[in-house]
């Protein structure tokens, strides 16, 4: 008894004095008090360096949270509690939060570098005016390959994936709107389709593709894709710099027969306290310098115009990455389809899933 | 005492081998100048130095750690009391309700009780961070701990307790100086399995934490989004290496504490 | 007598009330709702349709497998654990890698296994040559059985322990073989504690997430896969607590069955 007494006082008090310890670390970092600004972002998504001069310039105090998916910062978001002044989802899921009501709008007057941004990426299908958000960063779907372990095969359609020859070689992103999407490109549908037939077609197609598919995994198919675990991947195409950075034997491209074209925007969600400490933050990184040292660290494509102008041209004329528009015109945005149409479409995807040769 | 036989010992090498190859392959690569699991580059200290500047990271796991201590006390104490109760409750029917009841926690997905727990909190007003999270790591304790004393009660022969009782102990006496003394195993193997389970749980603290509280395994699996960065490695390796010296150097102590009186027993 | 039973149950009855049974309303309560938020009891017809028929299947299939090798590598571990010096000690570090974070483990497993990984350099070393080891249900069932094995072992090492060696003793000298000894004396006292270890790998082993994905490239999909899938990507939470109410109860059942056994034996 004695023992046990002694161990869990020990407990307790070991406990309470650590508490008092970070509490004391948290304040002398000033993570605790008046002035900070909340920011929900993707796990590296900015540039460190860069929100250390935003917290310099503004003498505020950045907290920064991460999620891992646009569903679960959604969940989030829509429970409170918690109270993010910025947040970078994905357009399909600023397009739901409009609907739900989680999004404050924006004052424009506020953010005068919104001039910055390349006209074509503003006032699109999801948000009307941009009204509710800033771009951040857009890109592709497409197909990475390493050429050397296929013996110099290269790829230019979405059919390519279905050769004999590539038995247990392919990785896919673990997301059925992008599974889906490819199945239906490959068949010149638009990857919006909600033509019944046409689903079922593309997810017949899918099935065939089974013996070629390797695994479908999330995040870690970069680790294992720059690893050669796998000759081909489908890939965002911001992953696919991010591989490519790590083993140049890697290659990307965007399939002949069209593709998605996705928006990571910023937004302002209900749960915002610092309003004027959010808009400064979407006006500072907006900034053509700022903008271009931020794309240049997180590798994806930058929508601001300016500062692709002062982007090294080997980045900036990349038609993987800055596709001209010849191409740009075959790509489609993800429409919301409604969540009945969304579920119908998971279903498919966990259909071929489970389908096993 | 009966000695294992070699090729005993030899499985036993292959078990421990087994357990540690993965955590050894992390220690191996938080050494690796080029900062990947794969390729071993040069050997560097870089990563182990950005640990001891990462004062965010010395936040993290002192929370991590702060309530995993505090939800396994606090949930070891719940759970004897619970399995004191449901062990006193003679009629099956009952028993058997609690006992379900008990365990439906330890059945459900990890997504579920954090999603659960997140609604719950949420509508009955607590504020996401340090409380809801040490709330719900409780909540999935406790459980554990209940299932880990209740067969050592089972064992106990009711006429130990008649026997003090005899003798004249009163409640509380019988609970202290008999029950507990008994059951003592059982209430470490439900503490540290509490700690376990407490250190090791991602998805409930993913849901129920927020306004900047973050614990290691949530802030590990939202940087593995770039894969495993290296100063994650190098975190873990420290981690690893405290706990192994504050095991052992426990059994060793404990061990010294035991023999002690046997010499004073000598001596007069 | 009967006043300090309701002392004790006080305190854990209030507990389970607010955080076990409140919980389970919201998700009884969530299952009933389609995406659209409209009252419907589709979500149950549509876990009748074969797709989620097989997933079940596959579920239980693999966790029989998981469990029954977790418990074929837990036992003799454990056996011999008890023979050996130090045996508290073996015992902690058994539990002490469990400690460790799990995504770390499982990405230090896909850098073992990988092609390039430790285990087929290996195997190219012996002359066997490179073999696809990752995505596997190999792979699967490995990792599976590597987090689930201090599960295992903790009880029937408890189980071991409690065992009277006399019991051993006197079986020896009326002339049973060690082997008899063993199945007829050894095992059958041990039965407690391998039913406890298996409870403690089936059930979570049935709701399974992360590995599923990160070892067996979603080749296998569990209920718990699903539940993940449905709560976080699909954000279909009716169809996701309905699995989860399913499941919930499949395991009250395998619970009641096993524990009334328990109390016969207790009996007996």
């Amino acid at each position: 008894m004695k023992q046990l007494v002694r161990l869990f006082a020990g407990v307790f008090i070991i406990a309470i004095g650590l508490m008092y310890f970070t509490s004391y670390l948290n304040s002398s970092n000033g993570y605790s008090g008046g002035d900070t600004l909340t920011i929900y972002n993707w796990g590296d998504y900015i540039d460190p360096d860069v929100l250390a001069e935003f917290e310099e310039e503004t003498g505020l105090k950045v907290i920064y949270q991460t999620f891992d998916s646009n569903e679960a910062m959604m969940t989030k978001i829509e429970q409170g509690g918690t109270t993010f002044d910025v947040s970078i989802p994905s357009e399909y899921a600023i397009s739901k939060m409009k609907d739900e009501d989680l999004l404050l709008p924006i004052d424009h007057s506020l953010i005068p570098n919104l001039g910055n941004i390349d006209p074509r990426f503003m006032n699109l299908s999801f948000d009307p005016d941009n009204k509710y958000s800033i771009p951040y960063f857009w890109g592709t779907v497409g197909i990475i390959y390493n050429s050397e372990l296929l013996g110099g095969k290269t790829f230019s359609s979405w059919n390519d994936l279905w050769s004999d020859d590539l038995r247990n070689q392919i990785m896919l992103v673990d997301g059925a709107r992008e599974v889906m999407g490819f199945g239906l490109n490959s068949l010149n549908y638009s990857l919006n389709d909600t033509n019944e037939d046409h689903l079922q077609e593309a997810k017949r197609k899918l099935s065939n593709l089974t013996p070629n598919i390797k695994a479908i995994v999330g995040d870690e198919i970069k680790l294992l894709l720059a690893g050669e675990e796998a000759a081909v991947g489908i890939v965002w195409s911001g992953d696919a710099s991010e591989i490519m950075g790590e083993n140049d034997k890697l290659d990307y491209v965007i399939p002949e027969e069209g593709s998605n074209l996705w928006f990571d925007n910023m937004v302002i969600p209900k749960t915002a306290r610092n309003l004027e400490g959010a808009h400064k933050f979407i006006n500072f990184m907006l900034d053509p310098e700022i903008a271009a040292r931020n794309a240049e660290y997180v590798g994806y494509s930058t929508p601001n115009a300016e500062a692709l102008k002062l982007l090294p041209e080997e980045i900036s004329q990349d038609e993987r990455f800055y596709p001209d528009p010849e191409m740009t015109d075959k790509l489609e945005v993800y429409q919301n389809l409604g969540k009945r149409m969304l579920s119908h479409y998971n279903e498919l995807f966990l259909e071929f899933k489970m389908h096993r040769k | 005492m009966r000695k294992n036989s070699k090729s005993a010992q030899l499985y036993l090498v292959i078990v421990f081998a087994i357990l540690y190859a993965p955590i050894l392959y992390l220690m191996y690569y938080s050494f690796n100048s080029s900062g990947t699991m794969h390729g071993f580059e040069g050997f560097t200290l870089e990563w182990y130095e950005e640990v001891f500047h990462d004062t965010r990271l010395l936040i993290i796991v002192l929370n991590t750690v702060v309530i995993a201590l505090l939800s396994s006390a606090i949930s070891t104490i719940l759970g004897v009391i619970g399995a004191i109760a449901i062990q006193r409750v003679r009629r099956s029917r009952p028993r058997n309700t609690l006992l379900t009841m008990n365990n439906v926690l330890i059945v459900s997905p990890d997504v579920i009780i954090g999603a659960s727990f997140l609604i719950f909190f949420t509508m009955i007003g607590i504020k996401l961070g340090f409380t809801s999270v040490l709330l719900s790591h409780i909540a999935f304790s406790v459980p554990i701990v209940v299932l880990m004393v209740l067969p050592k009660l089972q064992e106990m022969s009711p006429t130990l307790i008649d026997a003090a009782k005899d003798l004249g102990a009163s409640g509380w006496g019988v609970l202290t100086k008999v029950i507990i003394p008994f059951i003592r195993p059982g209430i470490f193997a439900g503490f540290f399995m509490a700690l376990t389970y407490s250190l090791d749980d991602f998805a409930v603290t993913f849901f129920v934490t927020g306004n900047g509280y973050s614990t290691l395994s949530v802030e590990i699996y939202s940087r593995a989004r770039q894969g495993i960065s290296p100063s994650i490695n190098a975190l873990s390796t420290l981690i690893f290496l405290f706990t192994i010296i504050l095991v052992v150097g426990y059994y060793f102590l404990s061990q010294r504490g035991k023999s002690k009186p046997k010499w004073g027993a000598q001596q007069s | 007598m009967t006043k300090t039973r309701n002392l004790y149950l006080i305190p854990y009855v209030a507990w389970m009330l607010l955080f076990v049974a409140t919980p389970i309303v919201l998700i009884v309560y969530k299952s009933f709702f389609d995406v659209e938020g409209n009252l419907t009891l589709e979500n149950f017809e549509k876990f009748l349709t074969p797709v989620y028929l097989k997933m079940t299947f596959n579920s239980f299939w693999y966790a029989f497998l998981i469990t029954a090798f977790s418990l074929l590598v837990a036992y003799p571990t454990a056996y011999w654990l008890t023979r050996t010096k130090h045996k508290q000690l073996w015992l902690l570090l058994i539990i002490v890698p469990s400690w460790i974070n799990l995504l770390l483990k499982t990405y230090a497993f896909i850098g073992l296994f990988g092609t390039y990984g430790f285990v087929n350099s290996m195997l190219e070393w012996v002359g066997i040559g490179t073999q696809q080891i990752l995505f596997t249900d190999f792979s699967f069932v490995f990792v599976s059985v590597y987090i689930f094995i201090p599960f295992m072992i903790l009880p029937i090492y408890n189980a071991l322990e409690e065992l009277n060696p006399s019991l051993i003793y006197a079986a020896r000298d009326l002339g049973a073989s060690p082997l008899k000894t063993f199945r007829r004396v050894v095992f059958p006292l041990t039965l407690g504690g391998v039913k406890a270890g298996c409870q403690a790998v089936f059930i979570p082993a049935l709701s399974l997430f992360m590995i599923t994905r990160l070892i067996a490239g979603n080749r296998v999909i569990t209920l718990g896969t699903a539940i993940e899938q449905h709560f976080l990507v699909t954000q279909d939470w009716g169809m996701g607590s309905a699995i989860a109410v399913l499941l919930i109860i499949v395991m009250a059942i395998i619970m009641m069955m096993t524990g009334n056994r328990g109390a016969r034996n207790s009996i007996r």
